[in-house]
C-alpha cells in the first residue's frame, strides 16, 4: 500500500492511505464473519422450514416471508448505509466512504430486486398475480430504480473521485425524496385502488413466527456486511491495479527512447 | 516532374472552407522516396490540403491524379489520434490492423518500434499525450501503405519522440513510400517544401 | 479477423468495459413503462389494454434518445475520420456500427420486456406478440436512427435534433408495431414491420454514409 502513497500527481492515490489500514484489518475479519453468517443462516432456515407454523390461510407459502421481509429490510438499510457514506464523502471527504458508497449500491439494488422477486413469488399464490400496484411494492420498485440509476451514474464516470462527490449529492437528494415518494405513492394508491390489500406483515404475530423472522433478518444483515466488506476490498484492489497501470505508463514514458 | 513514376500529381488545386478560399492554382507531384513538407502560418490550409489529399474534403477546383492506384491507399495522421480508452494498446492496434488490412507489422512489433513495447496489455486511456501520439504512429506501421499524410507529426513529442518520427519517416521513404507532412518544425529528410501563403 | 468483425467486436467490447450506456437505456425503457400507471391509474384491466402501446412508446423513446451515441464517440476521438481510409467502404462501417448498436440497445430492451409485461399485467400471448413485433421492428428504428445520428454528428449541440428529425420518419414502425397485437390484421402488420426493417436496414447505411461524407466536407 505504501508504495502507492508516494505516487505523484494522483489525487486519490495518496488518499488511499486510510484504505490501506482498512485492507489490513478487514482481511482477518472475513473468514469469521463468513462462518458466523453461515451459522445464523443455518439456524434461521431451520426455524423457517421446520420450526414455525404454516399460516391457516396461506399455508406453507407464508415461509416466503422469511426471505422476503429481510430483503425488504435490507433494501432500506443499504440505502441508509449509502447515505452515511455520502455524508462521509461530502463532509469528511474520507476516501473509504467513497469506496463504501460505491460497493453498497449494487448490493442494495440486488437486495431490492430480491425483495421484489420474492414479493412477486409470494403474490402469485396469495393475490393471484405476480405484481400488484400496492403502495409498499410500488415504492420499493421506485427505490429499485433509484439504486440502478446510482449504479449507472457510478459507471458513467472515469474519474472515480469526482464521481464520489456527485453520486453523494444524488444519494442525499434521493434520501430526502424517498419519504415524499412513499407518501405520494400511498396517496395515489388509495385514490385509485379502494379494494383491500393484504399486508405481508400483520401487526400481531406470534413469537413462533417472529423468532425465525428476526434470525433471518440478522442473517441477511450479516450477509450484507460480509458482501460489502469483500466488495469494498475488491474495489480498493481494482483502484490499486488502475493506479499501477497509470504508474507503468508514466514510467515507460520517461524511459522510452527512440529507435 | 521529378520522378519517372510519380505517385500523385496535383494540378491547379483550389480549396475553400466556410466560403473562404484557402488557396488556388496549387500544383505539385510526389514520387516515391520524397517527403513534401507543407509550411505556412496557421489558417493557411495545411491541414485542409491533407484532408483533400485523403479524399475527405472536396476540392473547389483542380485535379488529383493518383496514376496507378485508385482509390488511393494512404495513412492519415490527424490531430486526433483515434485511440480508444478502455481498449488495451494491443487491442487498439489489432483493431486498426484488421480494419485497414494486416499488411504491416504485428501489433507487438509495432509497439516495440515506437517505444511502447512493454505496455501492450495496458488500457490506452492511461497514456500521456506523447504516448498516445506514439500509439497513433504505431497505427501507420501495422498496415503497409505507401503514402503517409502527417499533420504536425512532432506535436506532443519529446526529443526522443522527434528522433522516433525521423526514423519512421526515413524508413518509409527508403522502402519506396512518400510522405506529405504539415509542420511548423524542420523535418529531417524533407526533400521539398511547399509554403502556403497567408490566408487571402 | 475481418474488418467488419473487428468493428463489431470493438464496439461490443467497448460497451462491455465500463460505460453504462446500455444499462441506462434499459433502465429508461423500463421506467417509462413503469411510470405510466402513475399517470393513468393502477386499474389492471385498463393497464392490460394499454400495455402493448406503452411498451412500444417506451422502446421507441429509448431507442431514439440513445441514437446520438452511435457515432459520437468515434467522431470525438478522430476514429471516424480515420475509418475513411479503412479497407472496407464507409457504408460497411456504418452497417457494422448499426448492427453493434442494435445488439447493444434493442436486444436488451427485448430481454427486459417481460418485466414490463408483469408490471403492466399483460398476459403471455400479448407479451409474446409484442416481443416479436419489437424484434421485427427495432432494426428499422435503429436504421432510421443511424441516419439521424449521421446527420447530426457534426453538430456540437445536435443531441436532441436527431430524435426530432427521425421521430416522424419512424411513425410507421410504431403504427405497425402496435398494430401487430390486433386480432385480425396483426399478422399483416408483422409482415409490414419485417419488410420495413429489411428495406430500411438495406437502404439507411448508404444514406448515413452519404451524410457522414457530406458532413465532413
Amino acid at each position: 500500500m505504501t508504495d502507492l502513497v508516494t505516487a505523484p500527481k494522483s489525487n486519490w492515490v495518496s488518499r488511499l492511505a486510510h484504505p490501506g489500514n482498512f485492507m489490513a484489518w478487514s482481511r482477518p475479519v472475513l473468514w469469521p464473519l463468513g462462518l458466523l453468517t453461515a451459522l445464523v443462516f443455518a439456524v434461521g432456515l431451520w426455524f423457517a422450514f421446520f420450526n414455525s407454523p404454516a399460516d391457516y390461510q396461506m399455508g406453507d407459502t407464508v415461509r416466503i416471508m422469511y426471505i422476503h421481509v429481510p430483503n425488504a429490510w435490507l433494501s432500506q438499510f443499504v440505502y441508509g448505509v449509502m447515505v452515511v457514506a455520502a455524508l462521509g464523502t461530502l463532509v469528511w471527504r474520507h476516501p473509504l466512504a467513497d469506496v463504501a458508497a460505491k460497493s453498497a449500491a449494487p448490493l442494495g439494488a440486488a437486495f431490492t430486486a430480491l425483495a421484489l422477486y420474492s414479493g412477486a413469488l409470494w403474490g402469485r399464490p396469495t393475490w393471484g398475480t405476480f405484481w400488484e400496484w400496492d403502495g409498499r411494492m410500488t415504492s420499493t420498485l421506485v427505490l429499485f430504480f433509484i439504486y440502478l440509476g446510482i449504479v449507472a451514474l457510478w459507471r458513467a464516470f472515469d474519474d472515480q473521485l469526482r464521481a464520489a462527490r456527485i453520486v453523494a449529492v444524488v444519494t442525499l437528494v434521493g434520501a430526502l425524496d424517498i419519504p415524499i415518494i412513499k407518501f405520494s405513492v400511498d396517496w395515489w394508491n388509495t385514490l385509485h385502488q379502494p379494494d383491500s390489500i393484504l399486508t405481508p406483515t400483520g401487526p400481531k404475530m406470534p413469537l413462533s413466527i417472529l423468532t425465525p423472522l428476526f434470525v433471518m433478518m440478522l442473517a441477511f444483515t450479516l450477509l450484507f456486511l460480509l458482501l460489502h466488506l469483500v466488495s469494498m476490498r475488491t474495489e480498493i484492489l481494482a483502484r490499486r491495479a488502475e493506479s499501477l497501470g497509470r504508474q507503468a505508463a508514466a514510467k515507460a514514458g520517461s524511459t522510452a527512447g527512440a529507435a | 516532374m521529378t520522378g519517372p513514376h510519380p505517385l500523385l500529381t496535383v494540378e491547379n488545386l483550389a480549396l475553400s472552407r466556410g466560403g473562404r478560399q484557402l488557396f488556388a492554382g496549387l500544383g505539385f507531384s510526389l514520387s516515391p522516396g520524397q517527403l513534401l513538407a507543407l509550411r505556412g502560418p496557421n489558417g493557411a490550409g495545411k491541414s485542409s490540403l491533407l484532408l483533400a489529399l485523403a479524399g475527405i474534403l472536396r476540392p473547389a477546383a483542380g485535379r488529383l491524379d493518383w496514376h496507378a492506384e485508385e482509390p488511393p491507399k494512404l495513412h492519415l495522421l490527424a490531430h486526433q489520434p483515434g485511440v480508444k480508452a478502455r481498449l488495451t494498446l494491443a487491442e487498439n492496434l489489432d483493431f486498426w490492423r484488421a480494419v485497414n488490412g494486416p499488411t504491416g507489422l504485428a501489433a507487438s512489433a509495432a509497439l516495440e518500434r515506437v517505444g511502447l513495447g512493454a505496455l501492450g496489455g495496458l488500457d490506452a486511456g492511461y497514456l500521456s499525450a506523447g504516448q498516445t501520439r506514439r500509439l497513433a504512429l504505431a497505427r501507420l506501421l501495422v498496415t503497409d501503405r505507401r503514402l503517409w499524410l502527417l499533420d504536425e507529426p512532432l506535436s506532443a513529442l519529446d526529443a526522443a519522440g522527434d528522433a522516433l518520427v525521423a526514423g519512421l519517416i526515413a524508413d518509409r521513404l527508403a522502402t519506396g513510400g512518400a510522405i506529405v507532412a504539415a509542420t511548423h518544425d524542420d523535418l529531417p529528410g524533407a526533400t521539398r517544401t511547399l509554403t502556403l501563403g497567408p490566408p487571402a | 479477423m475481418s474488418a467488419f468483425a473487428a468493428l463489431l467486436v470493438r464496439d461490443l467490447r467497448l460497451a462491455g468495459r465500463g460505460g453504462a450506456d446500455a444499462l441506462t437505456l434499459v433502465l429508461f425503457f423500463v421506467m417509462v413503462g413503469a411510470v405510466t400507471p402513475f399517470a393513468v391509474g393502477p386499474d389492471r384491466v385498463l393497464l392490460a389494454r394499454l400495455a402493448p402501446g406503452i411498451v412500444w412508446i417506451a422502446a421507441f423513446l429509448s431507442l431514439l434518445l440513445g441514437l446520438d451515441r452511435l457515432f459520437r464517440a468515434d467522431e470525438d476521438d478522430g476514429t471516424l475520420l480515420l475509418l475513411r481510409q479503412a479497407a472496407l467502404p464507409l457504408e460497411a462501417v456504418v452497417f457494422a456500427k448499426l448492427l453493434a448498436h442494435w445488439l447493444l440497445t434493442a436486444l436488451p430492451l427485448l430481454v427486459a420486456s417481460p418485466l414490463l409485461a408483469i408490471l403492466l399485467s399483460m398476459d403471455m400471448d400479448v407479451w409474446a406478440r409484442t416481443a416479436l413485433a419489437l424484434l421485427l421492428g427495432t432494426p428499422a428504428l435503429a436504421a432510421f436512427g443511424a441516419v439521424g445520428a449521421a446527420v447530426t454528428v457534426g453538430l456540437r449541440r445536435g443531441g436532441l435534433l436527431g430524435p426530432v428529425l427521425m421521430l416522424p420518419l419512424s411513425v410507421p414502425v410504431l403504427i405497425f408495431g402496435a398494430g401487430a397485437i390486433a386480432p385480425g390484421s396483426g399478422d399483416a402488420a408483422l409482415l409490414f414491420l419485417a419488410a420495413l426493417s429489411l428495406v430500411s436496414v438495406a437502404f439507411c447505411p448508404f444514406a448515413a454514409a452519404l451524410a457522414l461524407r457530406v458532413g465532413s466536407e
